[in-house]
């Protein structure tokens, strides 16, 4: 049998290369459990907003005196709220204002940061020492007083909430691509960039941003969890997204306290819808940390 | 040491007039004022020249440099000034409430200490097994779940097994008082709000003792021990534990500071009168003076507790000297 005898089945090759794709989701399951598990709510939650219309039974919006406070049942599971309102579909259509108001403040605070921890370690000297000491007045305020504070300037509605969310999350996370970037400048490719004489910007961008992707994309799980939390903090003190739309924050401020004894399924339900997804994303995301860090790998 | 404790007190002056400036300009920019929210704060009529009045009486009329400079001085000369909402001196209106965030602050460190570092050491020592995920999950709950949710569902489940158990609903005292007078009545106000934050903040540390603590396991000097028969409990209580706590003290120390201050919605929660809800209160009254004043009190604190975890940290590990 000569050499050229040997037939290689293409598709038996590409077999051997790689795992199907079934058998590799569930390793990766395997190794990191509680990571699937946050990624599944994360998909349950996206699903939900994408698909709010179709899912949700009621309109969300729509007051109904006659089902004031009916307790959780056959026709309204999770019952109804001070104004006849579905809390099912309120808590399904939330999902579509937390995860706008977790993502584009997550993206945009830990886009920020990347951009100004990046350049802060890249050029050093008065720069650094200048942003870093900047980044230091604002990690010094809690972030719920920074929040409350820019709300105060800003006025209450969706876009100065975002804004007001991702203030905050800049410095947290200058100082954290900072720290990794700093280690980065002293790789020899980076010299080798800067004898091809290329401009700062493409060194920037070309060289080290890539190369702090893992502690950007763990600082975004992250932030978008933050971020649900601080939307209904804001609009749980009255500062957030306002009345009639479906939020989960509102749903407690609007019914937490009053009707805490006599209508528990009020102020429960949208607290655990709250609690469910920022416990996934940051479970994702301690998964995503683990498997990105080598350095905290089981042996 | 002595030079580096200088030098270190010296950085913090930049950072504290960032801070003041900063809250200051923020402060300037929300439309309206006092005397507005005052007196046309609920929509009724008011007289444009009593507002006018209010402002020129209030100093809100100089320049914003001229008020500036006055809230610069207040600081040189250590004088808070008066809360424009109240007209009562700053420094008796945060007293009245600092020794009730305080006292919460206190508490709920140590109910966080008293979950993270067991669980944390627990989790590290049993990684991947179910105790760990176990470990893990609770611990990812308690910053998953908003602390005044938390807050609302103690007090529905501390009413309803009261009603249970001794027929009444019993529920924390709202009215403060003061642990020099009646201790447990004191304890029975703050122990609960304690644990609703403490568990929230006690999540942060169990994560970092547990990494911490999985990372120091990994090292030679562990392997040593181990090798020469050193009990595990004592591998871990004297060699790793203490190594790996620099971390943890740091997390302690920074949520601290935070603690004083940011207990925002946990004391609207649960009606105590402390600094977040005064925080608040100033905010929404346009109290410049009093809400200037606030959140320098808690970036003061935080600002200390930086430099005092840097002092700690020379004492934890030897190998640290400041030059």
């Amino acid at each position: 049998m000569t050499v050229s005898d040997v037939r290689i089945d293409p598709d038996a090759e590409r077999a051997v290369e790689r795992t199907p794709r079934p058998a590799a989701l569930l390793g990766l399951i395997a190794r990191y459990p509680l990571g699937a598990a946050g990624a599944f709510v994360v998909l349950v939650m996206i699903f939900a907003a994408v698909f709010a219309e179709a899912i949700a039974p009621y309109d969300p919006e729509d007051n109904a005196f006659e089902y004031m406070f009916t307790p959780p049942g056959a026709q309204f599971w999770l019952g109804t709220d001070d104004f006849g309102r579905d809390i099912l579909s309120r808590i399904i259509h939330g999902a579509r204002t937390a995860l706008f108001v977790g993502f584009v403040a997550a993206v945009i605070g830990a886009t920020g940061g990347l951009v100004l921890g990046v350049a802060s370690a890249y050029f050093g000297g008065w720069f650094d020492l200048i942003i870093q000491r900047v980044m230091d007045v604002f990690m010094a305020f809690p972030l719920i007083i920074l929040a409350l504070a820019v709300v105060a300037v800003l006025g209450p509605g969706i876009d100065k909430v975002i804004i007001a969310i991702t203030i905050p999350f800049i410095p947290q996370c200058a100082r954290v691509v900072r720290s990794s970037a700093l280690a980065i400048r002293e790789m020899p490719y980076v010299d080798a960039a800067r004898a091809c004489g290329f401009s700062h910007a493409r060194i920037i961008l070309r060289h080290m941003v890539p190369n702090v992707m893992a502690p950007y994309l763990i600082m975004i799980t992250a932030f978008v969890g933050q971020a649900i939390l601080l939307e209904a903090v804001l609009a749980f003190l009255g500062l957030g997204v306002q009345e009639p739309t479906a939020a989960w924050g509102l749903m407690l401020k609007s019914g937490a306290e009053e009707y805490a004894e006599s209508a528990p399924w009020i102020p429960i339900f949208p607290g655990l819808a709250i609690s469910l997804a920022v416990f996934g994303f940051n479970l994702f995301g301690d998964a995503l940390r683990d498997a990105l860090d080598p350095k905290l790998r089981a042996q | 040491m002595y030079n580096y404790i200088i030098k270190r007190l010296i950085l913090t002056i930049p950072t504290l007039f960032g801070a003041a400036v900063l809250v200051f300009v923020l402060m300037r920019l929300v439309p309206g004022d006092v005397c507005e929210v005052r007196m046309a704060g609920f929509g009724t009529f008011a007289d444009p020249e009593a507002i006018e009045i209010c402002r020129e009486n209030l100093g809100l009329n100089d320049p914003v440099l001229v008020q500036f400079g006055q809230v610069m001085w207040g600081y040189l000369t250590l004088d808070l000034g008066v809360s424009m909402w109240t007209g009562q001196p700053i420094v008796d209106e945060i007293g009245l409430r600092f020794q009730l965030s305080l006292e919460i602050a206190i508490l709920a460190t140590l109910v966080a200490i008293l979950i993270a570092i067991p669980l944390g050491t627990i989790s590290a020592i049993k990684q991947d097994t179910w105790i760990d995920y176990v470990v893990r999950a609770f611990s990812i709950a308690g910053i998953a779940m908003p602390s005044f949710w938390l807050g609302i569902m103690i007090i529905l489940g501390l009413l309803i097994t009261t009603q249970a158990l001794f027929g009444t609903p019993w529920m924390p005292p709202i009215v403060y008082v003061s642990p020099f007078e009646d201790p447990l009545g004191n304890l029975a106000q703050v122990f609960w709000p304690a644990v609703a934050t403490g568990y929230r903040y006690s999540a942060v540390a169990t994560r970092m003792t547990r990494s911490t603590l999985l990372e120091v396991l990994r090292e030679d000097y562990v392997r040593t021990a181990r090798a020469k028969g050193l009990l595990e409990k004592i591998i871990i209580n004297r060699h790793a534990l203490k190594n790996a706590m620099l971390p943890v003290v740091t997390i302690f120390g920074i949520e601290f500071a935070f603690l004083i201050g940011g207990l925002v919605v946990t004391e609207q929660v649960f009606n105590l009168n402390g600094l977040g809800k005064l925080f608040v209160e100033s905010v929404l009254t346009l109290d410049f003076t009093m809400t200037q004043q606030l959140v320098m009190l808690v970036v003061v604190i935080f600002v200390f507790m930086n430099f005092l975890v840097d002092l700690l940290y020379a004492w934890l590990d030897p190998r640290i000297r400041y030059g």
